[in-house]
Order: C-alpha cells, then sequence, then structure tokens
C-alpha cells in the first residue's frame, strides 16, 4: 500500500514536470511574439536601421542572415555529406577511423566562441580579408560539419544493407550503387538534418562576432560586385540578425533598442518554428515520394533513360 | 566501346573516392588547425609577454589595463565559468532525467508527439534570444524579488539550465530506451511497483548513458557564450552568493577581445583564457570517452 502512494506521487510528478516544460516552451514563444508585435511591418523588416533615431530597421541585418545561411550551407552540406559517406562507406576500422571520430567529437564540443576566434586568426587576419560574410559562413561551417557529418552517415548505415546486395548483385560498382541507390534512400533524413542544421547556423551568434564583424556597410544593391557596398560581395563586413540583437543589448544607443531586440527576437523566433515545421513536413513528403508505388515507378524510368 | 569502359569506372569510383576521403580529412585536419593555432597563440602570454603561469591559473587578480602593475589572475573568470555550468547542470539533470522516464515509460505516445518536437525546438532558439529573455523577463523577476541588480550568477544557472534541458534529455531518453524490456518485466515480476522499477532498476541500467548526457551538457553550458554573458553581470570578481554578479571565461573573450591590439600583453592573456576554454571543452570529451569504455559494453 505504501509503495503504491510513493509510485502515484512520483507519476504525478513526472507528469507535472512534463507538462511544465511543455508550458515553459509555449510561454518563452508567446512572450517573445507579444514582445515583439508587428515585427512584420515592411517598413522594419526592409528598412535601413538608424543609429540615433527611433523607427529604424534591420532590413541589412535579415538580408546578411540569409545570405550567410545561403552560403554556409553551399558550403558545409556538401563536405558533411562527404565526410558522411566516407564514414559510412569508405573507412575502414581502425585506429584512423577512431582517431576520425575522436576528431568529430572534439569539433562538435568546441565553444562557438572559440571557433569565432580561430576565425579571427585564420578567416580575418592570416588571410588579410577584415570581417568578411565568407569568413563568417566558414566559421559556422566548421561549427556545423561534426553535426551535419554525423546525420549523413547515419542516414546512410540506415538503408538496408540487402538494398545494396541487390544494386552490386547487378553488376553496379560501388560508387554507381552509392549514387543511384543508396543516397535516394537515404535522402529524407538528410534533408530534414539539413533543415534543422539551418536553424542552429541562422541562430549562431558568437562566433560571428569576430569573424563578420558588428557592422554592415550602407548597402547599394546598383554597386559593382567587387566593392564592399554590393550587398552580394562575400567579402564584406556583415552583421547578422543574432549579432544584431547582442550589439543592441550592450550597446545600443538608439532610444528604440529594446523594441528593435524584441522584435528581431521575435523574427528569430518565427524563422526557428518555420524551419522545424519544415523539416517536418519535408520529410513526410519526401518519405511518402521515396517509398510509396508511383514514385518508384519514376525513379525506375529515370534509372534506364540513363 | 571496351577502350572507354575502364575510364569511366576510374572516374565513378575513384573521383568519388577521392573525394569523399577528402571531406573525411578535412575534419581531422580542421581539428589540429584550430588547436594549433588557438595553442600558439595562447603560449605567448607565456613566452613574449612573460606572465607567469602561476600568476595565471592561482591569481584573483585581473587588471590589464593597469599600466603600472598590470594583473592577469585568470582565477574569477575559471571559478565564474565552472559555478554557472556545474549550478545549471545540478538545475537541469533532474528534470531532463525525469523528461527522460516519463517519454519511454509514463507516456510514451506524448512522449514522441510532444515532448521530443518541444526539446527539438527548444534546442533551435538561438542563444541571443534565450539571453535577451533574461534580460527583460528574468532579471527584472530577480530585482524585484531579491534585490540587487538581478543579474547575477543565478540568472546565469537559469538561462543555461533551460539552454543545456534538451542535450541532458534527448541523450538520457535514448540511454533509458535503450534498456531492455525484460528488466521491466523482471522487476514488475518480483512485485515491484513502476517507480521502484524505474528508480532501482531502469535508471542504475541506463546511468551511462544518462552520465554522458549529463557531461555533454556541463561542456556545453561551459562553452555558451551570449546567452550568460548577457545576464551574468559581467563584474570582474568572485560571486559572494548566487545573487551576486561574476564574469565568465566565454564573457570576458566576447567583451574584450576587440579592445585589445594584437601582440599586447593583455590580448596574449585573453587568448590564453581561449586555450584555457579549448582544452577543458576537450578534457570534457576525454570524460565522455572514459564513461563509454568503462564497463565494456
Amino acid at each position: 500500500m505504501k509503495a503504491r502512494t510513493v509510485d502515484a506521487i512520483w507519476t504525478g510528478i513526472l507528469y507535472a514536470i512534463s507538462f511544465l516544460v511543455v508550458v515553459l516552451l509555449g510561454f518563452f514563444i508567446v512572450t517573445i511574439i507579444l514582445r515583439g508585435w508587428g515585427f512584420w511591418d515592411p517598413q522594419f523588416l526592409f528598412g535601413n536601421p538608424s543609429n540615433t533615431q527611433a523607427g529604424g530597421g534591420i532590413g541589412p541585418q535579415l538580408f546578411n542572415s540569409l545570405y550567410m545561411l545561403v552560403l554556409t550551407l553551399l558550403i558545409s552540406v556538401p563536405l558533411g555529406l562527404g565526410a558522411g559517406i566516407y564514414l559510412a562507406e569508405y573507412a575502414k576500422q581502425g585506429k584512423l577511423l577512431s582517431f576520425i571520430r575522436l576528431c568529430i567529437e572534439a569539433m562538435a564540443s568546441l565553444p562557438s566562441i572559440v571557433v569565432g576566434l580561430f576565425g579571427l586568426l585564420v578567416f580575418v587576419t592570416l588571410t588579410g580579408w577584415g570581417y568578411t560574410l565568407i569568413g563568417g559562413a566558414l566559421a559556422i561551417t566548421i561549427l556545423n560539419l561534426p553535426g551535419l557529418t554525423r546525420v549523413c552517415e547515419n542516414a546512410i548505415l540506415d538503408v538496408p544493407y540487402s538494398v545494396k546486395e541487390a544494386s552490386l548483385g547487378l553488376g553496379a560498382t560501388r560508387w554507381q550503387t552509392l549514387v543511384r541507390v543508396v543516397l535516394p534512400a537515404a535522402l529524407p533524413q538528410i534533408i530534414t538534418g539539413v533543415i534543422l542544421a539551418a536553424g542552429r547556423i541562422f541562430g549562431e551568434a558568437a562566433a560571428l562576432i569576430y569573424t563578420a564583424g558588428l557592422t554592415t556597410p550602407f548597402l547599394n544593391a546598383s554597386a559593382d560586385l567587387s566593392s564592399k557596398l554590393n550587398p552580394f560581395n562575400m567579402f564584406r563586413p556583415a552583421e547578422t540578425l543574432t549579432v544584431h540583437i547582442w550589439k543592441l543589448n550592450s550597446e545600443g544607443i538608439v532610444p528604440d533598442a529594446k523594441l528593435i531586440a524584441a522584435k528581431s527576437a521575435a523574427i528569430l523566433i518565427v524563422m526557428v518554428l518555420l524551419f522545424n515545421i519544415a523539416a517536418r513536413l519535408i520529410s513526410v513528403l519526401l518519405q511518402r515520394y521515396f517509398t510509396g508505388s508511383k514514385g518508384r515507378k519514376k525513379r525506375n524510368a529515370n534509372k534506364i533513360a540513363v | 566501346m571496351k577502350g572507354k569502359k575502364p575510364i569511366n569506372y576510374w572516374k565513378s569510383e575513384y573521383i568519388g573516392r577521392m573525394l569523399v576521403t577528402f571531406c573525411g580529412f578535412l575534419i581531422v585536419f580542421a581539428t589540429l588547425a584550430i588547436i594549433v593555432f588557438i595553442c600558439s597563440k595562447g603560449i605567448q602570454s607565456f613566452t613574449q609577454s612573460h606572465i607567469s603561469l602561476k600568476e595565471m591559473l592561482f591569481s584573483k587578480q585581473w587588471a590589464p589595463n593597469d599600466s603600472a602593475h598590470p594583473k592577469y589572475g585568470a582565477v574569477i573568470f575559471i571559478v565564474g565559468s565552472t559555478l554557472v555550468s556545474i549550478g545549471a547542470v545540478l538545475l537541469s539533470a533532474p528534470i531532463a532525467i525525469a523528461l527522460a522516464v516519463f517519454i519511454n515509460y509514463i507516456w510514451p505516445e506524448f512522449g514522441t508527439k510532444v515532448l521530443k518536437p518541444v526539446l527539438e525546438l527548444l534546442i533551435g532558439i538561438p542563444s541571443v534570444v534565450y539571453g535577451f529573455l533574461g534580460v527583460t523577463l528574468l532579471v527584472p523577476m530577480l530585482r524585484d524579488s531579491f534585490g540587487g541588480v538581478g543579474f547575477s550568477l543565478i540568472a546565469g544557472i537559469i538561462v543555461l539550465s533551460i539552454m543545456i534541458l534538451p542535450t541532458i534529455a534527448s541523450i538520457a531518453a535514448d540511454a533509458i530506451g535503450a534498456v531492455p524490456h525484460a528488466y521491466l518485466e523482471a522487476s514488475y515480476g518480483l512485485g515491484s511497483t513502476r517507480w521502484q522499477a524505474i528508480s532501482r532498476v531502469i535508471v542504475p541500467a541506463a546511468r551511462k548513458g544518462i552520465l554522458t548526457g549529463v557531461v555533454l551538457g556541463l561542456a556545453r553550458a561551459f562553452g555558451e557564450a551570449l546567452a550568460v554573458q548577457m545576464v551574468i553581470g559581467n563584474t570582474v570578481k568572485l560571486p559572494s552568493g548566487l545573487y551576486s554578479p561574476t564574469a565568465t571565461l566565454t564573457g570576458i573573450l566576447t567583451m574584450d577581445m576587440s579592445n585589445t591590439l594584437n601582440g599586447t600583453a593583455w590580448n596574449n592573456a585573453l587568448w590564453t583564457l581561449a586555450m584555457i576554454l579549448l582544452l577543458i571543452s576537450f578534457f570534457f570529451i576525454l570524460i565522455v570517452r572514459a564513461i563509454g569504455q568503462r564497463g565494456g559494453k
């Protein structure tokens, strides 16, 4: 009887803790969105920031964040996919592999500020570029590479071995099997992982302070691509939205710094929500596409044509 | 036709293989490069600026801008970082283990459909947003209820504990989920209640995985920069209690690195702090490895 009472009490406590965590997240999201209410105002989203007056926008910062995200994904996804394929398909058990794994673990645990400082040494000082967008993208690539590698490796290892054997038995080479059979089957998992990584890239700040800098030049789309004013020039300083929030908090002199920070935080939260929902939706859709009968016929037709 | 085949074979097999091997080794190269660059900068304090290692590690005086008698003791930052991350883990680990148990044994459907996505979202929230929440909600609340400035050790601990909760919880949930079902059945067969089975059989059986999660959470807490820096107050002194402000290794690096000139003793001392941070994060990985190797499986 006593043991049952204890059991009931602890079950109650576990329920309470779990619901509290869910409520906490809900509270965070609602608070941030309410505090930043009105963040969708186009004048704020696309307008230029003001240094002294209230009413400035965050246009350049938002653009920098998105551009940085695209650039980082372009660099880190091929590298992570390559490393994942190497670990899953080609690396042989032994000292070398366990050393590579140790490196991945070590890299995954690096504090982002340390990666930022490494970026300051290599991408800013050593190369002589100064604070640049590409330097920032390379620094976040280092941060995200271990995670992406793990996602790709697991996705490839999850493909049933019999599928691989069937392809090899039909006379396909290892690489052909990999590219035409294994990778398509692993794609849903990889894409989900990449989208979740994209959310993290979008939210990174500490690694960018010393690599992409705290300022943005006055952007002008009609400027020459080599000019620091052109928004698409990778070799220009670029303050992202996250860094902007941090800077407003520590040294903001604009009268409405708090409000701009609140609205920017709301945008970040909405983006994080979108990335998560997108990851879920796409993984369900792709799963259906690759395992459904309609999808398979279409793929086979493609293969014969090739 | 026959002559073409080897070329195609060579192209498709070896070029692809070389490319992916290159990607694999790039990770090794990048890790080694980070160690070499940060450490070669970090030891300049001792080789160029002649700061003694003893002063760095054991002195509480940090006054690098004092022109007559500059002091480079890092104790305050090391203690601050340690206190804030251990506090965060103490607060976070019990909640995380409770969540892990709940997901696996109490209500798995709610666990996979609601709790896991919630944890994923909590991971996804950027650290500056946590810092912003800390500054706008937590700090005023602490100021009103306990007095002082509000920016304090406890504010850092609370913010960090929420940030590392998903890390510990998801690893602990995997560990608890991997405990064979037979253990639960055997325990039930002996007449135990669910709580007795969980607390005396399941959680002890999963302790290695849980411990791994806790250490990784500690590592994440130690390396977190902006959220902590925004709420901890950044006063260069040892905290006198939970409600007093202090400073961390990551915080001082975030704030001061751009204020100093390359090559000065102050700048070198900051790089040494970065090196300490790097070494501590590697130390955590070694602990995780040691936990994994102990006792075979």
